[in-house]
This record gives C-alpha cells, structure tokens and sequence, in this order.
C-alpha cells in the first residue's frame, strides 16, 4: 500500500508539501497569536498614526519640516537622510577603495605597504565603534560654535558641523540650466562623431577641448550674457548658530566618513582580488600590441578585473545602507533614528512602524542589487557567460 | 525528534505571549524584574557598592518587600527611554520605574496603566554660564541637547511654537551622551526634567559651569508602569507607593516601625488589624516589610535626591499635601 513512497520523486514532493504548509501554519499562528495579544493588551494598531501631527523637531531636513507636519513626513525625512547619507558613502567609498584597491598592487613599496595598513587597521574594527570614534574625535578636536575656524570667512567649521555659502538662483537662471542640458545633447553627440570617424578613417582625436565647450563654456557663457542670475547666501554667526547659508551637520560628516573609509576597505580588497584574477599574459600581450600603459589598464585590465569584482562589490555597498542604521548611535536622523526612534516612542506602535522600516531597507537593497546585477550583466564576456 | 519540535514552538511562541498573572508569575519566580533607567543619579543609578539605588529604584525594592518579603529580590534591566515601553508590553520586566512622565497617549494607546506618581517634575533647562543666558526665553536660535524618544521632544517644540522660536536640536540615545554632548559644547543648552537637570550637574566636569534655568515649561508627572491588563498587580504597585506615603503622613519610618501604636490607620497599614493585605494577595505584613526595609516616602526621598545629598532638591511640590505640597496617598481603610 505504502509502494509509492518508494518513488524518490513523489517523496520528494510530500516532504516538501509538508514542510510549507508547516511554515504557512506556523507563520499563521505566530500572526494570529500577536493580533490577539496586541487586542488583548489595549494596545492600539493600524497606520492611522502617520497622519497625526509629528510634534517634534528634526536635526537635518531635505524637504519641508516643522513640528506641525505629519508622523508621515517625518518617514520621509528620515528616508531621504538615509538615502542621501548611503550615496554619500558609496560614491566616496568607491573612490577611495578603487584608489587602495590599485595601490595596493603598487610596485612602489611605501604605497603598497600603507594601502596594506589601512585595509587592515579599518576593516577589522567594528563600523560602530569607528562611527563613535569619528564623532567624539570631531567634538573634542573641533573648536566650539563661537570660535569656529574660518576658511576666507567663506566657509566655518566648528563642533557642531560646516557652514557654507548656498547659491540662490534668481529669475532667469533656469536658462542656464538650459543651456547646461543642450550642452550635455551636444557633448554626447560629439563623442558619437568622433567615435565614428575612429572607427571608419582610424584616425583617434583627443575631443576633450569640445566637451568643455559644450558643457562648461556654453552654459558660463549663457550666465554672464545675463548678467549673473544667481547670488550666494553667507552663514552669519547670530547668538548661538550660524543662520543662513548651507551646513552639514557634524553628525551626517562623522557618518558618511566612518562608513566611507570602513566600507572602502572591503571594495579595494575586491577590486584588488578582480585585478590578480586577469591572466598575465593579458597584460603582456597588450604591451606586445603597442598600447600605452594607461590604455593596458583601462582597455583591458580594468573592464575583466570589475567583472569579478563586482558582486562582492554589491554587496559592500547593501552593507554600508544597512550600516548607515547605526546612525542612531551618534543623532543623525536616518530614518531609523527618527522613524523607528523618536516616532515609534511617541506613538509606541512598534509592529507597523518596524515593519515598515524593515520594507525601506529591503527595497533600498533590492533597488541596489537590480541595478548592478543590470551592469554586471553588461560587463559580461559575450558569448562565455550564456 | 517530537520533543525538539515542541521546544521550537514554546521558543517561537513564547516571544509573543504575555503572562496576565505577574503576581503570581513574581511569587514562584522568587524576584522581582524592574525596568529602571540607564544610570541617572538619585533615582536609578549603580552606587559605590555596586548596588542600584535611587528613589525610583526605592519602588521596585518595596515592590518586592511587599510582594516576596524581601527588598533585595530584584533584578534590574536598565533601559533606554526608546526600549522602555517595548521591555514592558512584551513582559520582559514586571514594572517599570523609570522616570516616566504620565501622559494620555502612553497611558490610553500603549496597553500600559501609570499606577501612581512617585515623583512631580517639570521640564527645565540647563545652559554653560558664559553664555549669559538667565532665562530660557532667551534661548531663541540656540541648540538643545534632547534624550530621544522622551516627552522633552515634544514639550520642546510647543514651547518654541508659543514663544515664536527657532531652535535647532541635538538627539542622543542615552542621557549620558546628551550630558558629553552637552558638555563638550555641541549644544548651548540640555533640557530634560528639572530634577534630572540637578542630578546630571553634578557630574559635569565643571558642576560650577552651568546653571539650571528657573523655567519650568511642562508638568511631568513621573511615576511605575505596568501593563494594562493585570489589575491585581496594578493594585500591588498603586499600593505599594500609597503605603510609602501614608508611613510618611503617620510618622512611621524604618526606625519605629516596631514600636506599638495606638493610631488604627497606622495598625491597619501594618497589619496588626483588618485584611489590607489579603485584599491586596499580600501577606499582612506587606507594608511593614515596605517601610523595615526600604523606608517612607521621606526617607527614600533624602536618602537618595534630598538637600543632604549632592543633588539637593527640596521637596517642594512633592511634599505632603498637609505640608503644603501635592503628594496624597487615599486611606488605607
């Protein structure tokens, strides 16, 4: 009778039948016991809450902020600190460990040698402790707000963050950026004509000179033909803080800075790791070919080492989002920070409002994992990957 | 293979179940688990012994003393203003005495019951002298140094709103980074509850720097929380400071609290007459072993943030309302 469960495939099926349903009941139940006990306890549900006056002050702000905005506007602000805080920390993490990631394999010993120490000393302390580290650094070295150290009285630094002129656009500077648009269309449209008469008459020109035109004496030129559309507003010292003006506060600096130089570590050990991966004879036989150094590198070394480096790259960068949670250690207000800290306390609904915290971070990631998995495909050697 | 998969159930189960019976959860544990802060001097705070003490760590030893007869049978858990409420709706703790101010939101929307008011506050400030500063009406472009998630965020801005300010803030995480912050100058002012204020001035580096403004912008009552769906223990606790208060009111302190007494409220409190204590699920000798061994409401209040102590508050609003303060305990009949 029991024959067929002799079938591997049939019990294969069955086992696996049973786990799911396992999980659904479990999950059911888990579900189903909270609900009960939230209901039970008096404790109040649902996502009613976002539309309620906030009440308190937020630090840093991108879009409009007040103490009468709603729970919902200050989930956007704490997300678009968080995004903006991520991007910071990619872009500078990419740099300085692409920089290390090729010093590294320097033939110049010293350069090798100090690369080495960085990747070693800031990978293998904890990112919390350097984000602290970074922070009380910076306000026990910096000079207090009435004494902050002036770069030309253009720029302030002081312990409590750096301030800085902001450009004020005035009527008429939107041509500007008109102009600045044409000059982008024409820019590309340079390179695909240079890039064509390379490929039909072999002949390579440097177009360097006409992108510059293009894009920075075009729209300049537009600028002053009316008459400077645009004038800075200064930071000026006013009882207690500087008013006016753009700032960074001291917090956003230590964050971006901590997990800049963490995260760069683990991208120069990977961008060092796709270079060792290229044959040698690659190298060599581009030398044979005639190319230049510089051409070696960037024609052939480079687009097969990023290949390998990557995916290990991916996921530095889903790491340094997910770190930049620890902004709450040190104020900054990430979305964790305001969100899942100060809004959850006032409203102390923390099912929903974790819940949604966990679904930014998740998108955030997923968002980040589609678009370099779209350029890793890109970098793909046709016709060996498929 | 069936026993693995049952302990895997009670561990996933048991993060979402909450006990409704926790004095009786209490009695068989043998201890007590209070919520308290993460150091605050005078009123939850690890002292020279290596012992927690303070006036509202003086709740959850009396808590115990009433409930197991013995005051050193608790376990604390310091928490963050953040993790408080979480700690206690999930039953990580029993009670939670940590100055928490009472409010409609926390009391009506977290499943939580205040039980009483140990301590009556108000929310101040606190600025370096060198700035000049001698009222916070002045404070206007300044930077506060906040505890996050504590109604300090919220009294803060109504009283800009009011006073036409702006104001830029500086969140921290613990009370003691909002003290460094504070100190090193990342701030040019702290705000919290005023007696909190005195208790963080003493361990400035400079005490002598900073001045605590007269202001008071918010009334904070502060007091034990338990959960809402227990009423025997919220009775325990509610009581347990009621019996703290009326010691006080009749004169009975650790020192003569054996000496024999003809006043009948006071045998009634003691358990010499009457059934207080079974009403309550206690042993009769409840509010004696209160006030044997932690003391009344003075005594636990000079012990820890009196004038003879380096925070030196005065009682004043938290004086006995026969000595012209606010504090009122109902009778014990």
């Amino acid at each position: 009778m029991l024959d067929f469960l002799s079938n591997n495939k049939i019990r294969a099926f069955l086992f696996q039948t049973f786990s799911v349903v396992v999980l659904i009941y479990i999950g059911y139940h888990g579900i189903d016991n909270l609900f009960f006990n939230i209901e039970r306890l008096g404790i109040r549900s649902g996502f009613d809450f976002l539309n309620n006056r906030a009440g308190f002050d937020i630090a840093e702000y991108l879009i409009a902020y007040t103490p009468d905005s709603t729970n919902l506007q200050a989930f956007y602000v704490g997300l678009l600190n968080t995004i903006v805080v991520s991007i910071v920390g990619i872009v500078f993490a990419s740099i300085i460990g692409l920089t290390v990631g090729i010093a590294r394999l320097s033939n110049n010993w010293l350069i090798a040698k100090l690369a080495t120490v960085y990747i070693e000393l800031f990978r293998n302390i904890p990112i919390l402790l350097q984000i602290l580290f970074w922070y009380n650094l910076a306000l026990i070295a910096l000079p207090a707000a009435r004494h902050s150290t002036d770069f030309f009285n253009l720029v302030f630094l002081n312990l409590r963050g750096i301030y800085f002129p902001s450009p004020v656009a005035e009527s008429g500077f939107y041509w500007v950026i008109v102009a600045f648009i044409v000059g982008l269309f024409l820019s590309f449209f340079i390179k695909r004509f240079f890039k064509q008469k390379h490929y039909l008459t072999g002949i390579k020109q440097p177009t360097f000179f006409y992108h510059i035109l293009s894009i920075v004496v075009l729209p300049l030129s537009v600028y002053f033909l009316l008459d400077s559309p645009m004038h800075f507003e200064m930071p000026v010292f006013l009882g207690f803080n500087f008013e006016g003006g753009a700032s960074f506060s001291i917090e956003f600096l230590a964050l971006s800075l901590a997990l800049s130089i963490y995260t760069a570590t683990y991208i120069a050990e990977a961008i060092r790791a796709g270079i060792e991966s290229v044959d040698k004879g690659q190298k060599e036989a581009a030398l044979a070919l005639g190319l230049s150094k510089a051409q070696m590198f960037k024609l052939v070394l480079l687009p097969q080492a990023l290949r390998v480096a990557i995916p290990p790259i991916i996921n530095q960068y889903l790491n340094l989002v997910k770190n930049s949670s620890l902004a709450a250690a040190i104020g900054y207000a990430d979305l964790v920070s305001v969100f899942a800290g100060t809004v959850l306390n006032q409203v102390g609904q923390a099912i929903e409002i974790i819940l949604m915290t966990m679904a930014v971070y998740l998108t955030l990631s997923i968002f980040i994992s589609l678009i370099l998995n779209i350029i890793n495909h890109r970098m793909r050697i046709i016709g060996l990957n498929e | 293979m069936n026993k693995s998969l049952t302990a895997v159930f009670i561990l996933i189960f048991s993060v979402f179940a909450v006990h409704a019976n926790t004095l009786n959860n209490v009695k068989t544990r043998g201890h007590l688990i209070c919520g308290v802060s993460t150091g605050l001097a005078g009123f939850s705070s690890v002292n020279k012994n290596h012992q927690w003490s303070g006036l509202d760590v003086d709740i959850c030893r009396a808590i115990a003393a009433a409930v197991l007869g013995d005051s050193e049978k608790v376990r604390y858990t310091p928490l963050t203003a953040k993790e408080r409420f979480t700690a206690l709706q999930s039953g990580e703790i029993d009670v939670l005495s940590r100055v928490t101010t009472w409010t409609l939101t926390r009391d009506a929307s977290l499943g939580l019951n205040f039980a009483g008011v140990n301590y009556y506050d108000g929310q101040g400030f606190m600025v370096k002298k060198s700035l000049g500063v001698r009222d916070a009406r002045q404070l206007n472009g300044a930077t506060f140094c906040i505890n996050e998630g504590t109604t300090t965020e919220l009294n803060l801005a109504d009283f800009a709103k009011i006073q036409g300010f702006k104001y830029k803030s500086s969140l921290t995480d613990t009370i003691a980074q909002s003290k460094s912050n504070f100190d090193s100058g990342r701030c040019d002012a702290l705000t919290t509850d005023q007696s909190r204020l005195y208790a963080l001035k003493t361990t400035l580096k400079d005490p002598s720097s900073a001045i605590v403004l007269p202001n008071i912008i918010s009334k904070e009552p502060l007091g034990p929380v338990v959960r809402q769906d227990d009423d025997e223990w919220f009775n325990v606790v509610r009581w347990t400071l009621n019996a703290m208060i009326t010691a006080e009111e009749l004169n009975i302190n650790s020192n003569n609290v054996d000496a024999p007494t003809k006043n009948s409220e006071a045998n009634r409190l003691l358990g010499n007459t009457g059934a207080m204590g079974s009403h309550l699920g206690l042993d009769k000798k409840w509010a004696y072993n209160i006030i044997k061994q932690v003391g009344n409401y003075s005594q636990s209040f000079e012990r820890n943030i009196g004038t003879n102590t380096p925070i030196n508050i005065s009682r004043g609003l938290n004086a006995l309302w026969k000595d012209g303060g606010i504090l009122y305990s109902p009778p014990f009949r």
